[in-house]
């Protein structure tokens, strides 16, 4: 019996991992399927061991040519926490993908995105992919303070005007991405936007958008488990309907999502999320010493 | 010889009090020598109806004889000639509406017919104690071809597991971590053990067929690859989409579809949380929607899971329930409560979007529609409100548009699932076959295999006719 077979003995190899802020991790992963197909827009599943969850993170970036795949994200509970302790050379057990709908690449004329936080790093794609499709894009980065503003210079190559926000003004303009938004709109006609970032940054930014009768996609992160359809686990309310965001989305047309709806259940496991995370620390501490 | 019980020889099961609290198996099974006992009950038909009843056509007074005479290993090659999967079938199959239905002891009157099912459990789980799976490696000769299966539930197995035997080089293809299917991520621990389902994919393995997790076909790899670089590929990736009804509410926390329930807490283990890292609400009332197996599993999964009131609202009555009897009885044993004739139309906000109650409808039967079954209709003011903080629907699945979005040329049938003979699996393009829940729509685990296993000898021949190679081997 072949144990490698039903494991993959942990076929998916941390090559590079570097931290980018207090919180907040870039690594590249061995995964050569997911690194040919991954188009912008897309996510991965990943888990890292035999009692591990499944969880979402955009593809950030893919190289086929290496095989690998760029993935960026903050620690906000235990399975983050536990990736970030990874190292290069380790592995995770798990991971699915390229997963959802890519995001609808072509020729818009000026396009403004906005990625605020950790959303920065998934907007990248968009941003790398829109460029190349011959797009005029203007880039509005927005995050709390300047170390959080990730990937400047990546989204600084493709794009034609970039703008950075901070809550406190610590790098580029003092203020919200929305304010940048209003200015941008101001001096130049959009054909089309998006907003990637937490949720009620990009429920700000639709309202911006709709204000203006500029078309805006967001992408949306909702809970997920199996990420190909086969739970709903991820639904959300799309113009009335119910849309699965595993493989309907993550991308939808902002004006159309159900926000309040949206927002509230993405609290539904806050107290199995805090005292999960707990547990880790704790046992983290023991293990220290 | 014994004179012929009139009743099915008794089975241990867990006492209902103590493994409502578990998700430790109920059925506890036969020991050989209460399997010797049922066996004598045989009546060894010589036109045996049992085997025309079973989709796969088991010599069933065959293994049957074996066990009576006490030779457990030629009972468990007599089974290996027809399935690949009988530890899981003779616990999930229906067979009080198959085998069993039609055995001629149970034809006489006051007799119950033979436990086929629980005596083809206690081969199959004899043979995954004792069989030396090394046995099972198929001689390295030349292969015929390579063919790729789509998913590995009980039809991509069963598949898998037969051409493997054909020599065949066999790749199936899993999105998700585990193989199995609905083994693995809908059936529970109770009914069927994940130890069982692990060692049965196991023996598949032994046979030289090679299972690669987490690749989704449509998005990881697609058709054209595929097509490619196989002679033939069978696409089982069953009814996994959910349905919702759809009714004011559904959005609220604590509504789940019964498949996101049953995945937590199977595939990932969330009853044991924090130990593994997925979670699930710990609730205290349950109400459950639907009438078949899946509805009977996610009402007795939450009970397991500690909440105190379960009940399951059924629109039609006891008499149409599809679930399995054996199920519904335990269910009741376990405190499952029952709303017979009722149907959900609201699910109620505490004001916080988390769900805080249940309003139904009371229903009638009218008169019978196309499917045979009496039509319920709601009757005029006849709302109530259950309580409950969770809510599970299972009001069934439809066809995963994943991989079948990105492969229009494959012809569906009008309710979305693959258009396939019912006789050879074949469907609108040539070296394309399928069968299992994407043909049929959502329907039970030996039907899967059934389509599994004919599909199987109508690759071999295609390929054979494409290859120009004559038929050498014969399963």
């Amino acid at each position: 019996m072949n144990e490698t077979i039903h494991y993959g003995d942990h076929m998916y190899k941390i090559v590079k991992n570097e931290q980018l802020s207090k919180n907040e991790y870039d690594f590249w992963i061995e995964a050569p399927r997911i690194a040919t197909k991954a188009q912008p827009g897309q996510f991965v599943i990943l888990r890292i061991n035999e009692i591990g969850e499944r969880i979402p993170l955009t593809i950030a970036d893919a190289d086929p040519s290496s095989g690998l795949i760029r993935l960026i994200f903050q620690v906000i509970g235990k399975t983050t926490a536990e990736l970030s302790s990874l190292c290069a050379n380790d592995s995770i057990l798990d991971l699915t993908g390229p997963l959802g709908t890519p995001t609808e690449i072509k020729n818009y004329g000026t396009v403004m995105i906005v990625g605020g936080g950790v959303g920065i790093a998934a907007i990248f794609p968009i941003i790398k992919g829109l460029k190349q499709a011959g797009n005029r894009v203007i880039t509005i980065l927005g995050a709390k303070t300047s170390e959080l503003v990730i990937l400047q210079k990546e989204c600084q190559q493709y794009s034609d005007e970039l703008i950075i926000t901070t809550d406190d003004g610590s790098l580029g303009m003092k203020g919200l991405v929305t304010e940048a938004m209003e200015q941008v709109i101001a001096k130049e006609s959009i054909d089309c936007s998006w907003a990637i970032g937490p949720s009620m940054m990009m429920k700000f930014c639709t309202m911006t958008a709709e204000n203006h009768k500029l078309p805006i996609y967001v992408s949306l992160n909702p809970i997920m488990i199996d990420g190909t359809g086969m739970c709903g686990g991820c639904r959300v309310t799309i113009d009335g309907s119910i849309k699965f965001a595993c493989v309907d989305g993550p991308e939808f047309k902002g004006t159309q999502v159900n926000w309040d709806e949206f927002i509230s259940r993405m609290k539904q496991y806050t107290d199995e999320e805090e005292a999960s995370l707990t547990d880790y620390q704790k046992a983290q501490v023991i293990h220290h010493g | 010889m014994a004179r012929r019980s009139r009743t099915k020889t008794a089975i241990a099961e867990q006492d209902p009090a103590i493994r409502k609290a578990n998700f430790a198996e109920v059925c506890l099974g036969y020991t050989i020598e209460e399997g010797q006992t049922e066996a004598i009950r045989c009546l060894q038909c010589k036109d045996a109806p049992c085997i025309t009843s079973c989709p796969v056509m088991i010599d069933i007074p065959g293994f049957i004889l074996a066990i009576k005479e006490g030779d457990m290993q030629k009972a468990a090659d007599v089974l290996g000639k027809y399935t690949n999967l009988p530890a899981i079938c003779g616990r999930v199959c229906p067979q009080e509406k198959q085998c069993e239905q039609v055995c001629k002891l149970g034809m006489a009157k006051n007799f119950e017919p033979v436990a086929i099912g629980k005596l083809e459990r206690l081969v199959a789980d004899w043979a995954l104690e004792n069989q030396d799976f090394s046995k099972l490696i198929q001689k390295n000769q030349a292969k015929i071809g390579k063919i790729a299966v789509i998913g590995s539930g009980p039809s991509g197995l069963t598949v898998a597991g037969d051409l493997a035997k054909l020599n065949y080089e066999v790749i199936v293809y899993e999105a998700l971590h585990d193989s199995g299917g609905v083994l693995t991520y809908g059936i529970p621990e109770f009914r069927l053990p994940k130890r069982i389902v692990k060692k049965e994919i196991e023996s598949i393995e032994a046979l030289g067929v090679t299972i690669e997790t987490n690749v989704v076909v449509g998005k990881t790899i697609t058709m054209d690859e595929i097509m490619d670089e196989f002679d033939a590929c069978y696409i089982s990736v069953g009814a996994g989409a959910p349905n919702f009804m759809g009714i004011p509410g559904t959005a609220l926390n604590g509504v789940y579809s019964s498949s996101e329930y049953l995945t937590r807490i199977n595939l990932m283990h969330s009853y044991e949380f924090p130990k593994y890292d997925t979670p699930i609400k710990a609730s205290k009332n349950v109400v459950v929607i639907g009438g078949g197996n899946v509805a009977m599993d996610a009402a007795r999964s939450a009970k397991r899971l500690g909440a105190d009131h379960v009940s399951i609202v059924y629109r039609r009555s006891v008499e149409e329930l599809p679930a399995r009897i054996e199920e519904y009885h335990h269910s009741v044993e376990e405190d499952i409560h029952y709303y017979w004739l009722s149907n959900p139309i609201e699910y109620l906000n505490n004001g916080n979007g988390d769900l805080s109650g249940v309003k139904c409808i009371k229903m009638m039967l009218d008169k019978p529609d196309e499917s045979g079954r009496r039509r319920p209709v709601p009757i005029k003011n006849s709302e109530f409100i259950v309580e409950a903080d969770t809510v599970i629907e299972a009001i069934g699945q439809g066809s995963n548009k994943v991989l079948l979005s990105t492969f229009p040329e494959l012809k569906l049938t009008k309710w979305g699932y693959i258009e396939a003979d019912p006789k050879t699996g074949a469907t609108s393009i040539p070296g394309i076959y399928a069968g299992g829940d994407i043909v049929t729509g959502a329907a039970t685990v030996i039907l899967a295999m059934g389509a599994g296993k004919v599909a199987a000898v109508e690759i071999d021949k295609y390929v054979r006719e494409k290859k120009n190679t004559p038929v050498t081997t014969k399963v």
